[in-house]
């Protein structure tokens, strides 16, 4: 649906005079992504966390498990590390690209 | 017993199965502003038309108690009838009867009415209105829902097949309107969707209502899967009668030729557009202006409005206008655009529709979301359906004709049959300011005034290059035209182009951007 509104739009370097669709003003601004926040790739439920903060952890080592489409993900630390932060409990229902856990690189 | 009870008999079996899930469900429907699916069916087809087949088909369950169930016409109604005189193949499910679920027999009769329309080359129209799979069925079901898909796809581009979603329509049963041409859908009734309420209340936690995962217009808006809304139903099948009749019966014949009529528009075209190719206008009253009677069947109206995609006559014959709308962001090419775009320029060379383009955009929508949504592979399906279509292929630049944009829509090099510029067209690799910006770059950086010394040369590059002249001494541009000759050059060169003869290399099908 578009709004009956004119306002002035960029392409490039030149201006138009148009109107916007919702669909358009709704999109979502992006970030880079950062190396240190586990997101869930996948909605799910958080099965079982296997570290606490504070916890040193190797690259390869499960962190926790996503259950998510009847299927019991393993969620595994990228780098040699520390835990910094977990974000997600036993039990807990987590979206799409929700973040899980932070982590800092040794 | 003498034949008159024989009859008497028969009247009383298709009395009963004429009744669907009985009168308190069918009343049941009606509270929520649906028809009975008979009722849909000699809705939409001319009157007294209707003939049904497959009445007094039974289910064939035999697990969970369900030999004891008799379920009418197993919860479809399949038939043949005419529209405006033309003549089409229809099934409607019937909600009524076992929440129209999808059982062996139920989808033998839609395939029964999917391959009598493939075989007798006539338009399929589906009515969806189902709860989905019949559990009880099991893998029976799931076999019902792929012999309907390969029938679309086998037909596809054979007939035209048209989708109406009137309730719920939900998990594998979505693929099969996905898969057909067009998919009409009513506010409040339509509802179709991979994963319902349930499902992601379970996986997320997440609250949301069927009309906010797939209600009409959210597939009319956002996800782009329909491309027809109504109000109600009585509104959606007027669209329908409208839409069938600018459709030929199948891929080898041709739409019906009705008395020509000029535009009723009397508005000039010259009045309609801006000179200054920043200013915006609405397209469609450019379309009116050229369009027989002024009349356009506009599809998938509210989505990705930036382009204008649909159906009008010119001498009483159907085209396909494909037209930029600088009314909405611009006229931009974006992904949305592009998809719409090249499936409604495939489905008009699928069934010898002339196509008409009518162009003034600035170029790609730029930004980091479109490019991460694959603006690339999107673009490019636009590029591959207007190369591919060999029919009749008309091009009238209006003005903004730049870059990779002014190559997609349907530029000379792309094998369109005639291009027509007016003289408010500036054919160019880029918009004068960015052009200008970059070509002289030092000068405009070393003068003393570098936004003055900007202007001159943005003025300069416009005076040289920002015009149709440049393309039409090369031949790209078969004729630079005065705007009020437009409509008379489109229907000249669609005369001309009636026996249009493309041969192409022997092929089994092309690998388009899908």
């Amino acid at each position: 649906m578009t709004s009956s509104e004119i306002t002035t739009f960029r392409v490039f370097i030149a201006e138009y005079k148009t109107t916007l669709t919702t669909k358009f003003k709704n999109r979502k601004k992006w970030f880079p992504p950062n190396k240190n926040h586990i997101l869930s790739i996948i909605p799910g439920t958080i099965l079982e966390v296997l570290v606490s903060e504070r916890q040193k952890v190797k690259a390869g080592e499960t962190l926790m498990i996503l259950e998510a489409m009847k299927m019991a993900n393993r969620i595994v630390m990228p780098f040699d590390g520390t835990i910094t932060k977990l974000h997600v409990k036993t039990g807990d229902i987590v979206p799409k690209r929700h973040l899980m856990i932070e982590i800092k690189q040794a | 017993m003498s034949l008159k009870q024989f009859i008497l008999d028969l009247r009383k079996r298709k009395e009963i199965a004429q009744t669907g899930g009985g009168e308190q469900a069918i009343r049941k429907q009606q509270e929520m502003g649906k028809l009975f699916a008979r009722q849909r069916i000699t809705s939409i087809l001319d009157k007294d038309t209707f003939h049904e087949y497959d009445m007094f088909v039974e289910h064939v369950a035999r697990d969970f108690d369900m030999e004891k169930k008799t379920l009418a016409g197993d919860g479809v109604i399949i038939g043949t009838g005419t529209i405006n005189g033309a003549p089409v193949c229809i099934y409607a499910q019937d909600f009524t009867v076992a929440g129209g679920s999808l059982g062996l027999m139920h989808s033998r009769k839609i395939c029964k009415i999917m391959d009598h329309a493939l075989q007798m080359r006539v338009p399929l129209i589906g009515i969806n209105d189902s709860g989905g799979a019949r559990i009880q069925e099991g893998v029976n079901s799931l076999a019902g829902y792929g012999e309907i898909f390969y029938r679309n796809t086998i037909s596809s581009g054979v007939i035209p097949q048209i989708s109406v979603i009137l309730g719920p329509c939900a998990g594998g049963a979505v693929y099969s309107p996905a898969l057909t041409d067009f998919v009409f859908v009513v506010d409040n009734i339509s509802k179709m969707f991979i994963t319902g309420p349930s499902v992601i209340k379970t996986v997320l936690g997440e609250d949301y209502t069927m009309e906010e995962i797939g209600g009409a217009r959210v597939h009319c808006e956002i996800s782009g899967n329909a491309h027809f809304f109504a109000n109600s139903e009585e509104e959606c099948f007027d669209q329908i009668k409208a839409l069938i009749g600018y459709l030929p019966k199948n891929n080898q014949s041709k739409s019906i030729k009705i008395e020509p009529k000029a535009p009723k528009s009397r508005t000039k075209l010259e009045a309609i557009v801006p000179g200054d190719p920043r200013q915006p206008y609405d397209m469609r009253d450019l379309i009116a202006a050229v369009a027989d009677d002024s009349e356009f069947l506009e599809v998938m109206e509210m989505f990705a409005a930036n382009i204008i995609v649909g159906f009008g006559r010119m001498n009483g014959e159907t085209v396909g206008f494909v037209a930029n709308q600088p009314m909405v962001l611009a006229g931009v090419l974006d992904c949305d655009s592009s998809d719409k775009a090249a499936r409604f320029i495939r489905f008009c060379d699928c069934f010898n529709i002339p196509i008409i383009t009518l162009e003034d955009m600035p170029g790609y929508l730029p930004g980091i979301d479109q490019e991460h949504m694959g603006v690339i592979r999107h673009g490019a399906k636009v590029l591959y359906a207007y190369c591919e279509a060999t029919v009749p292929k008309i091009t009238v630049i209006i003005r903004k004709a730049y870059g990779g944009g002014y190559i997609a829509m349907n530029s000379r090099h792309m094998r369109a049959d005639f291009v027509f510029a007016w003289p408010t067209a500036e054919i160019a690799v880029m918009g004068p300011e960015g052009a200008a910006s970059i070509v002289f770059k030092k000068e405009i950086e070393s003068a003393v005034d570098p936004e003055a010394m900007r202007q001159a040369k943005i003025k300069e590059y416009k005076e040289k290059f920002a015009n149709p002249y440049v393309a039409a001494s090369r031949g790209y541009v078969d004729e630079v035209i005065e705007p009020a000759d437009t409509r008379n050059r489109i229907l000249h060169a669609l005369e001309v182009s009636k026996d249009k003869t493309v041969h192409r290399p022997d092929k089994k099908h092309g690998n388009e951007p899908f």
